[in-house]
């Protein structure tokens, strides 16, 4: 079956043509193999949905592991719901039509698409995205907040490529200092995401879940500040170790 | 008088045209608390089922017209309208599909399945300040005049009154559903123009079973 290695593809339904396009370019940064097809204004260019655009980005956008589709106003709900409805039977079992922001939630859900999720997970993590990069950003943490936080590890911490390696019983902690030009950020954001789900242990960024992409991105770490990576579990040195060169690294970045 | 597919042609023209007639109104009563472009999503919807009846032929029932107006609307509305209509006419096609004339029964279950076929898409109850403020009132009273026996023109036009007066009373309300949900307070004194549209449409068909 082709389904078992095939991406979950994503279309993005908006009254906008520009705003569905957009939307697929800001994604495919983040998503490089995902099939996202952009459902956009009317049939005349106008500003609408139309039917058949949204039928044929939802046949189109499915490599077998099934489609999410993301909406923004009114009618591009009900376009969707009625275009799902006169899907043949196996196509509208596995097409989601979910109830996210369109932005974040599309953003999200590409990303859990690149790193292979399957419907479910997509799904949830284009949901997720609306409670968190709410809640998260008003937890965004500045340069001073985030030396405090992170308290004792934090102390001998160098100036640029500060490491405070420290084990407190399963738990393995590491302060790093971002030198790439655009922090944790977009691209750089979801190459640590990426890296961090590689690991099956929990692993955390300044407390945030670094295998969300929302979360570490909504902790607004730019060029210069410091962020605590901490993980748990057997895997725990690894993933820190890894994560911190990452970091480290630059990214690849000026 | 029967209501086959020849009224159901005749009712679907008569709606064409009075859309076309009542454009304007819609787009400014649309624009007052919404987007602005009901009147000419629904004129461009049914121009196109204008076209289409022209081009069909078989069309021997009252569904077969239905449904044919159904996924024409769904196809070029290009605003909510569309997917609502739509569903509307294709479940209103469902229920008196393979009947070749509509007694009062059976207006009724069309109009009840139209009415819920828009509940199942919108997700919309009485009070929100939809159509759906004006398709119960109709349903219902379309209902009570089929029991007290009355004709099928009498039982669309008793559907049609329902619909307007329902119209007509979306103006006090906030809106709970739709863009104009955004408008909060200021949609009050606005008519709905979904409900008055669904007004225009229901008083075509009692008009048009009236002559046939």
């Amino acid at each position: 079956m082709k389904a078992s290695n095939a991406k979950v593809g994503l279309v993005f339904v908006s009254h906008s043509a520009k705003i569905a396009d957009g939307l697929v370019d800001l994604a495919r940064q983040m998503a490089g193999s995902v099939v996202m097809i952009p459902a956009g204004g009317t049939d005349e260019a106008g500003i609408g949905t139309s039917f058949e655009k949204v039928s044929m980005a939802m046949a189109k956008a499915d490599s077998g592991a099934g489609v999410v589709v993301l909406t923004d106003l009114g009618s591009a709900v009900l376009t969707a719901d009625t275009a799902l409805d006169f899907l043949d039977d196996v196509l509208q079992a596995r097409v989601r039509i979910v109830d996210a922001p369109f932005v974040e939630g599309g953003v999200a859900a590409a990303v859990a698409a690149e790193l292979g999720g399957d419907l479910a997970a997509v799904a949830s993590a284009a949901l997720a995205a609306g409670t968190s990069a709410s809640s998260d950003a008003a937890s965004a943490v500045s340069p001073t907040a985030t030396a405090t936080a992170t308290g004792t590890a934090a102390t001998t911490a160098g100036a640029d490529t500060g490491s405070a390696e420290g084990a407190t019983g399963h738990s393995v902690s590491r302060v790093v200092t971002l030198i790439n030009r655009d922090g944790l950020h977009a691209r750089p954001a979801a190459e640590f995401v990426k890296l961090a789900s590689t690991f099956d242990t929990h692993v955390t960024v300044n407390g945030k879940d670094a295998k969300s992409l929302l979360g570490i991105m909504s902790l607004g770490l730019v060029r210069g500040m410091r962020a605590e990576i901490e993980a748990s579990g057997e895997q725990a040195e690894h993933a820190v170790q890894a994560l911190a060169e990452l970091v480290e690294s630059g990214f690849g970045e000026a | 008088m029967t209501l086959g597919a020849p009224w159901a042609l005749e009712w679907v023209r008569r709606c064409a045209a009075v859309i076309a007639e009542h454009r304007v109104e819609l787009m400014t009563l649309d624009r007052d608390i919404g987007d602005g472009d009901h009147g000419e999503n629904l004129d461009r919807g049914f121009q196109a089922v204008l076209v289409k009846l022209d081009d069909a032929g078989g069309l021997a029932t009252p569904a077969d017209v239905l449904k044919l107006v159904a996924t024409t609307l769904i196809s070029t509305v290009g605003g909510a309208a569309g997917p609502l209509y739509g569903t509307a006419y294709l479940k209103a096609a469902a229920a008196v599909a393979g009947r070749e004339t509509l007694d009062g029964e059976a207006l009724v279950a069309l109009l009840t399945a139209a009415r819920d076929g828009i509940v199942l898409r919108g997700k919309a109850e009485s009070g929100d300040k939809t159509m759906i403020d004006a398709w119960t009132p109709a349903v219902d009273a379309a209902r009570t005049a089929q029991n007290e026996g009355r004709r099928p023109a009498a039982i669309l036009a008793a559907a049609a009154d329902a619909a307007e007066a329902g119209a007509l009373a979306t103006e006090p309300l906030v809106a709970r559903k739709g863009r104009a949900s955004y408008l909060g307070e200021r949609a009050r004194g606005h008519r709905d123009p979904g409900a008055h549209s669904t007004a225009l449409l229901l008083r075509a068909a009692a008009d048009t079973a009236a002559a046939a």
